[in-house]
């Protein structure tokens, strides 16, 4: 499978050839510039090129949804930018979208609506395990997860914002590792410390800070993987992992990664 | 003699009815203060949620046994208020059980069952008060929470106390009833003995029969007392969620957690920005921004604040406050009703009008070190048994603090200013937002060209 060409069609090419995608992937500014992140958004991309979804991205017309201006209080700015995104999307007469972040997510599915864009809107696990469920993404010739332990930190904007707790638990048992849960998790899982404009500051004062708290909950378990499915539990679960000095020992990885190492992507 | 009771009964009944209905009024004006937000859509809904969440108590079971205590607690409290019935007919008439004849047989079955409720009531409320004082619970310590400093720590025992001593009169009231209808005391028609209180009895062996209808009566003062003055306490008091949880479940948010209110004021000013409209004559500009007062978060809101039995779920969840920083949810709550008593007490002085005090909930309250600490991720607003949403209010203070103070921690204002000129929050530039896509095509986006 790895002579596959792959392909990142744009939204712009696909209408220049009169052609409508399946879905838009957004991408989000994490995915787009953050280093870590881009592997994320590339694996993304090698599965959907590989389950041959006929998939877009808005390449260098996309924006910031505006998720960490108006958490911040900053209603001007995210306005300004989701007015601007929807009538780009509006343009391409986008209907369904699916991004790796689940704060983009939750902008562009729960918030747009009251600013005029209506959009089905899905975050990359619900969709991955959609494609799994369809037979589209076959979990074989790559990685075996069997018997691995994998612990799955749920993100707050993918979990209690939007109710979203088991596809990604399904994406890892189809994985065939050993799921094992943290003390808190699904609706009592602890946030990583980053939402809600946290990531863009340095922390009030305190005497510990958030995401060792949770990385602690997360080596507890003796997993030696820790699945995220956000940019920026991603970034602050690797820092707590640096913070205990087990780099070596543990992984983080998010589930679009742990599914395009099963597929040898 | 008999008639002398009548009166002082009717007076106290009369003062309590006063009183209560004097504190609902300015209870319910000080939650009008806040601004309209349409929750009368899906009453269907709505009413199931309030049936589950209020009426069963679903969320109090997230922990079993806790649970069930409290539910106890609550059964009993609202069935034995059955009895009141009773106890105030007779106080007005001048009779005693005046149920007893009428129901005969079943008569003796309810008393017992009361008696059951009223057991469960006692020994739920002193683990309760065991909980709070010797084990400690964390939550609870003001050495961990300083909002729970002074009278909101004494309050919850009070509380605790309250009850116990109330269904310790109740108990036995009965048991010294039983004995008096051994004696064939005049007054004292022949109900029998009770489930629990007859195990009483015992207690009152030897006893004279003045003494114990002084021991009867007295009891009964007590607890129907206790229970007038309980009655005007709760409305001052945190236990005030034993009624408000019912209205504040129904009216809670139907959309998913993750959504922000929306600020249609701004809508308007961002598309004559972005040249979608042209300038509106009426565009009407709020006066403020976001949440400085009471006065400007929703009604919602404050009846939020009076429905908050400090439980502390919220804060025990809360990420910022279990690694130490100074939010906590419950405080916001406790803030916010500490604010709108505060008003309330200024506008029953100046005659239903609130005068200007020169304080407001941000600053002189809440802080802005406390709001900036929040992630937002929504485990205050999951905790709270009775739907509560401390979120709301931090979100719209933030608003404030923001948008109309100008006042933004400077990497915040970084990233602002990272968003309205590259349109992400880091300093990257807009045409290297498709940079990524090289590491997928091998030879980069340029020559990536077909979509087919």
């Amino acid at each position: 499978m790895s002579e596959i060409a792959y392909r990142v069609p744009t939204m712009a090419e696909m209408a220049a050839n009169n052609e409508t995608p399946e879905v838009l992937f957004w991408v989000g500014c994490a995915g787009s510039f953050d280093d870590r992140y881009k592997k994320v958004t590339v694996a993304f991309v090698k599965i959907l090129n590989s389950a041959g979804v006929k998939f877009a991205v808005l390449g260098t017309e996309e924006s910031c949804t505006g998720d960490p201006a108006r958490r911040a209080g900053n209603e001007f700015t995210f306005q300004m930018l989701a007015m601007s995104n929807i009538q780009v999307l509006d343009m391409y007469n986008v209907k369904k979208i699916v991004t790796a972040c689940p704060h983009c997510f939750n902008t562009l599915k729960n918030e747009y609506p009251a600013l005029g864009g209506n959009y089905e809107v899905l975050h990359h696990s619900e969709y991955l395990q959609q494609l799994i469920d369809a037979g589209r993404v076959r979990l074989e010739s790559g990685e075996s997860f069997k018997g691995k332990k994998i612990t799955f930190h749920d993100s707050c904007y993918l979990g209690r914002a939007n109710d979203v707790y088991e596809a990604p638990r399904h994406i890892l048992e189809a994985l065939d590792a050993d799921l094992v849960e943290m003390k808190r998790s699904r609706t009592k899982g602890l946030c990583c410390g980053a939402g809600g404009g946290q990531m863009f500051k340095e922390p009030e004062p305190g005497k510990k800070d958030v995401n060792i708290e949770r990385i602690e909950d997360a080596l507890q378990t003796g997993a030696d993987t820790i699945a995220v499915a956000c940019p920026f539990c991603m970034v602050m679960m690797t820092d707590g992992v640096k913070n205990k000095e087990k780099e070596q020992s543990v992984k983080v990885y998010d589930l679009a990664e742990l599914i395009a190492q099963a597929k040898d992507l | 003699m008999a008639i002398i009771q009548q009166i002082i009964f009717i007076a106290a009944l009369a003062a309590v009815a006063w009183l209560i209905y004097r504190r609902v009024g300015i209870i319910g004006k000080t939650i009008r203060l806040g601004k309209d937000e349409d929750r009368t859509d899906q009453s269907a809904r709505r009413l199931s949620i309030m049936m589950r969440v209020a009426f069963g108590q679903k969320k109090m079971f997230d922990r079993l046994l806790i649970g069930f205590l409290h539910f106890a607690v609550y059964a009993g409290f609202i069935l034995i208020n059955i009895e009141i019935l009773e106890i105030i007919l007779d106080g007005v008439l001048g009779t005693h059980r005046v149920f007893a004849g009428p129901l005969g047989f079943f008569y003796r079955l309810l008393i017992g069952f009361f008696e059951l409720l009223a057991l469960g009531v006692l020994i739920s409320c002193s683990i309760f008060l065991i909980r709070r004082s010797i084990l400690k619970v964390e939550r609870f310590q003001p050495a961990r929470h300083r909002e729970m400093n002074g009278w909101p720590q004494l309050d919850g025992k009070l509380i605790l106390v309250f009850e116990i001593v109330l269904m310790i009169a109740i108990l036995s009231m009965n048991a010294a009833d039983s004995a008096l209808q051994d004696l064939g005391s005049a007054h004292y028609p022949l109900a029998g003995d009770f489930l629990i209180s007859q195990w009483l009895k015992p207690l009152f062996a030897g006893w004279s029969e003045g003494a114990l209808i002084a021991y009867e009566r007295v009891a009964w003062w007590i607890h129907i007392l206790g229970i007038f003055v309980f009655s005007v306490y709760l409305t001052y008091s945190k236990h005030l969620h034993i009624a408000l949880a019912f209205p504040n479940t129904y009216f809670s948010r139907l959309e998913l957690k993750g959504e922000m209110k929306n600020m249609p004021e701004i809508t308007q000013e961002v598309k004559i920005m972005l040249g979608l409209e042209t300038q509106a004559g009426d565009a009407s500009v709020p006066e403020r921004f976001g949440a400085k007062d009471v006065a400007d978060l929703s009604w919602k809101n404050l009846m939020d604040a009076y429905s908050c039995t400090e439980c502390g779920r919220c804060t025990a969840a809360c990420p910022a406050n279990l690694t130490g920083k100074k939010l906590s949810p419950r405080k916001i709550m406790m803030d916010t009703r500490d604010r709108l008593e505060e008003v309330g007490r200024n506008m029953l002085a100046n005659k239903g009008e609130f005068v200007n005090d020169n304080k407001s909930l941000l600053g002189d309250y809440i802080l802005e070190e406390e709001i900036l600490a929040c992630t937002t991720c929504n485990a205050c607003v999951q905790e709270c048994p009775v739907l509560i949403n401390p979120l709301d209010i931090i979100l719209q203070l933030r608003r404030h603090k923001v948008m109309d103070e100008a006042q933004a921690p400077g990497s915040w204002n970084m990233m602002f200013q990272n968003l309205d000129t590259n349109q992400a929050p880091w300093k990257f530039s807009p045409s290297d937002r498709f940079n990524w896509a090289s590491a997928v095509t091998d030879s980069g986006p340029e020559s990536n060209s077909t979509a087919s």
